[in-house]
């Protein structure tokens, strides 16, 4: 018997197969839509993807796991995306991500303990004549200052 | 009162400081007002430093105001800004500003200008002709256009388009594809970008040029996720192109068909070389091809495939609409026509700067840039993105072009200039480089994959020993001899990158390396004090609280 979370699972990636197992080399296609609908390509996603397109599991995994933007878990409610490229270290980024780990209390790749904000690190938004940058929830932000994030972390019900 | 045409930016730049919330608070205010106002969301023209830039359309013309605040707009409004009134956040005619009217915008030419979702405005604006002009023309004609423009590609190889696309042309097979390349990954550039949130259509005439010339019929965009207003700007403008026939079988009735689909990248840098490109499209893990063949013989699913820069294709239409000869005029050497350079970082105005080649670092940085943003000396600039070198202040007088960069063992790539001042760490700069190229190695082959990551290890090992004596004044002569060992051993180590790895990534993570060692050896070597981390971190810190 499976669970709800199971079911809404198989619904999920089966219409996502639907969509796009038509098309040539779908695979990064069905990843994306997976992780859109459930903020994550969980692990027990891949045996039933890589049965939808024949494939092994390893070549489902192997592709999951190459590409820095899928995750296997579900992210915090805020993705924080900081850039930590050329340009934003120009603007001094450095002093910037040590300002964002203090407040938040976590490290890149990581979520605060009560699932609010996930923090990430990403090389280059291409907002670099704005630095520095970083994307919330798809939303870009630029010459961000610690004011800034303090701002929005009380928006995210961080604890200060 | 008729209804007042305003434009605010929907760039992801501009939105990033604001202009979302200055758009609606125009329209809540020109409501409480009476007055009837319609909104563009047009693209940025590129002078970030006063974005938000807010345009009025008046009897006299289109009258900028900027930077923008979403709290200042009750007061601009109370001043006339719907009318063009007088405010210190006026500036007057856009085109006439020395910043834009300097530059020579032919690829940029509709940037900021037109609203990127009107296939009307952009065929008011000059927009299909290059596609009308292909239509008439045999295919080997159109291809010949485009190699005597003397157009090189814009993504960095600077491979002569029309060479490649004879190449493909060539090819006695009926499924071709045109692969267009938006995985601006480089930190520093993002004129890929603006042009396809501003100016969305020229990239798909410029890709339906590509097709018909070629032989092809389907062609993809392969866009970085990280660009979610592009994405969104593409589809809006795929969608009006296919409607009025622009796009789709039998396009504007030629008896030819075309097609694009866009596919979106998934955080991955090495991506945006083009064959690991190709093997992403197909759904794989984007690990680099061995070349050849060549992606023109067998690309994508095998078949014959022009890859082309985002930048490259929009200005093929260019070529065509106004003819090869004008295009060649512009420009020095065999770097012909324009670069829309991108210049950012530590810069007080930054932004897009569409030149014939030829204009000097020197040029960009202060004519253009105005100097460091925080106002302290500029020590170097990155050309070229993390995989280029970096020049000190030295070198500005070098031209900003193809063959003069790359006779300073420096290189133009994709024309993204990042500006540092005088606090920049080189060696802090060389250890990043590594450490970039260890995070996005597809692990291929070897010395990318272990030669990054044993490097990032020796530039630590360098970092720490240029402490040497900091502390009691005395130096350690054993430890120097390790550091100039060391040295040496970064020096070796992108030897081997350099002549071993499969691709740019590996093959060119020696350029910021190795102009990094050469033009400042100094932060490099043990100096007492001057790198201790108590100080760099206080003035790091200082720093933040001044931005």
């Amino acid at each position: 018997m499976s669970t709800p979370g199971q079911e809404k699972l198989q619904r999920c990636v089966s219409g996502a197969l639907v969509r796009f197992a038509h098309e040539p080399g779908p695979l990064l296609e069905i990843l994306h839509a997976v992780q859109n609908e459930l903020g994550c390509v969980p692990a027990e996603a891949v045996p039933l993807i890589a049965d939808g397109l024949n494939l092994s599991r390893a070549e489902v995994h192997g592709v999951v796991s190459f590409y820095h933007h899928f995750r296997e878990h579900t992210p915090g409610r805020y993705v924080v995306q900081l850039c930590r490229a050329e340009a934003c270290q120009s603007m001094n980024a450095h002093a910037l991500e040590e300002f964002v780990r203090g407040r938040l209390r976590i490290g890149f790749g990581e979520t605060t303990p009560d699932g609010r904000v996930s923090l990430e690190a990403v090389y280059c938004l291409g907002n670099c004549a704005c630095a520095p940058s970083m994307m919330v929830n798809g939303e870009l932000h630029g010459r961000v200052t610690p004011e800034r994030i303090g701002e929005l972390a009380r928006e995210w019900g961080v604890p200060a | 009162m008729s209804t007042v045409t305003v434009y605010v930016p929907g760039d992801a730049s501009a939105a990033s400081v604001g202009a979302d919330g200055v758009a609606r608070a125009l329209e809540i205010e020109a409501a409480k007002r009476g007055r009837g106002v319609r909104i563009v969301r047009n693209g940025s023209r590129g002078l970030y430093w006063l974005e938000p830039l807010v345009e009025v359309v008046t009897p006299v013309g289109r009258i900028a105001y900027g930077p923008v605040h979403a709290a200042q707009v009750p007061k601009l409004l109370d001043a006339g800004l719907l009318d063009g009134g007088p405010h210190e956040l006026r500036l007057g005619d856009m085109a006439a500003h020395p910043w834009l009217s300097s530059q020579q915008r032919l690829t940029g030419e509709r940037l900021g200008v037109v609203d990127p979702s009107s296939l009307d405005d952009y065929l008011a604006h000059g927009g299909y002709r290059g596609l009308e002009a292909a239509l008439a023309m045999a295919p080997a004609d159109i291809v010949r256009a485009v190699t005597e423009s003397g157009l090189r590609g814009r993504g960095g190889a600077a491979f002569p388009t029309g060479i490649k696309w004879q190449t493909v042309l060539d090819q006695k097979v009926a499924r071709k594809f045109i692969a267009c390349n938006a995985d601006e990954g480089d930190s520093g550039t993002f004129s890929d970008r603006m042009q396809m949130e501003g100016d969305p259509f020229s990239l798909l005439e410029g890709m339906t040029i590509a097709g018909i010339a070629v032989g092809a019929t389907q062609g993809y965009i392969y866009l970085r996720v990280e660009y979610p207003h592009a994405a969104r700007s593409l589809l809006r403008a795929l969608q009006a192109a296919r409607e009025r026939g622009y796009l789709g079988v039998n396009l504007r009735g030629s008896g030819r068909d075309f097609d694009i689909a866009v596919r979106l990248g998934a955080g991955a840098y090495i991506c945006g070389e083009e064959t690991s490109m190709l093997e992403s499209l197909e759904g794989r893990r984007g690990e680099v091809r061995v070349r050849p063949p060549l992606p023109a013989i067998k690309g994508l699913f095998g078949q014959p495939t022009v890859v082309n820069n985002v930048v490259t294709l929009a200005t093929v239409p260019v070529v065509l609409a106004r003819g090869a000869q004008f295009y060649k005029e512009f420009g020095m050497g065999r770097s012909r026509g324009t670069i829309p350079l991108q210049l950012a970082g530590n810069v007080r105005c930054g932004g897009l700067v569409e030149r014939a080649f030829g204009l000097t670092v020197k040029e960009l940085v202060y004519d253009y840039g105005g100097g460091s943003a925080t106002g302290r000396p500029i020590r170097a600039v990155q050309i070229g993105g993390p995989l280029g070198a970096y020049l000190p202040a030295a070198e500005f007088d070098t031209p900003l072009d193809y063959e003069a960069l790359a006779a300073k063992n420096a290189l133009l790539g994709h024309g993204g200039v990042v500006v540092f001042d005088d606090r920049v760490d080189m060696a802090r700069m060389a250890r990043y480089a590594l450490e970039f190229c260890a995070v996005e190695s597809c692990g291929k082959c070897t010395p990318c994959r272990i030669g990054s990551a044993r490097g990032v290890e020796l530039v630590d090992r360098i970092i720490a020993g240029r402490t040497n004596g900091a502390r009691n004044g005395a130096r350690d002569i054993k430890q120097d001899i390790n550091q100039d060992a060391d040295l040496a051993l970064l020096d070796e180590l992108c030897d081997t990158m350099f002549n071993g790895s499969l691709c740019g990534l590996g093959g060119m993570t020696p350029f910021p390396v190795r102009s990094a060692l050469k033009h400042f050896r100094e932060d490099f070597q043990p100096s007492p004090g001057a790198h201790a981390p108590s100080s760099n971190a206080a003035a790091a810190a200082a720093s933040v609280r001044v931005g």
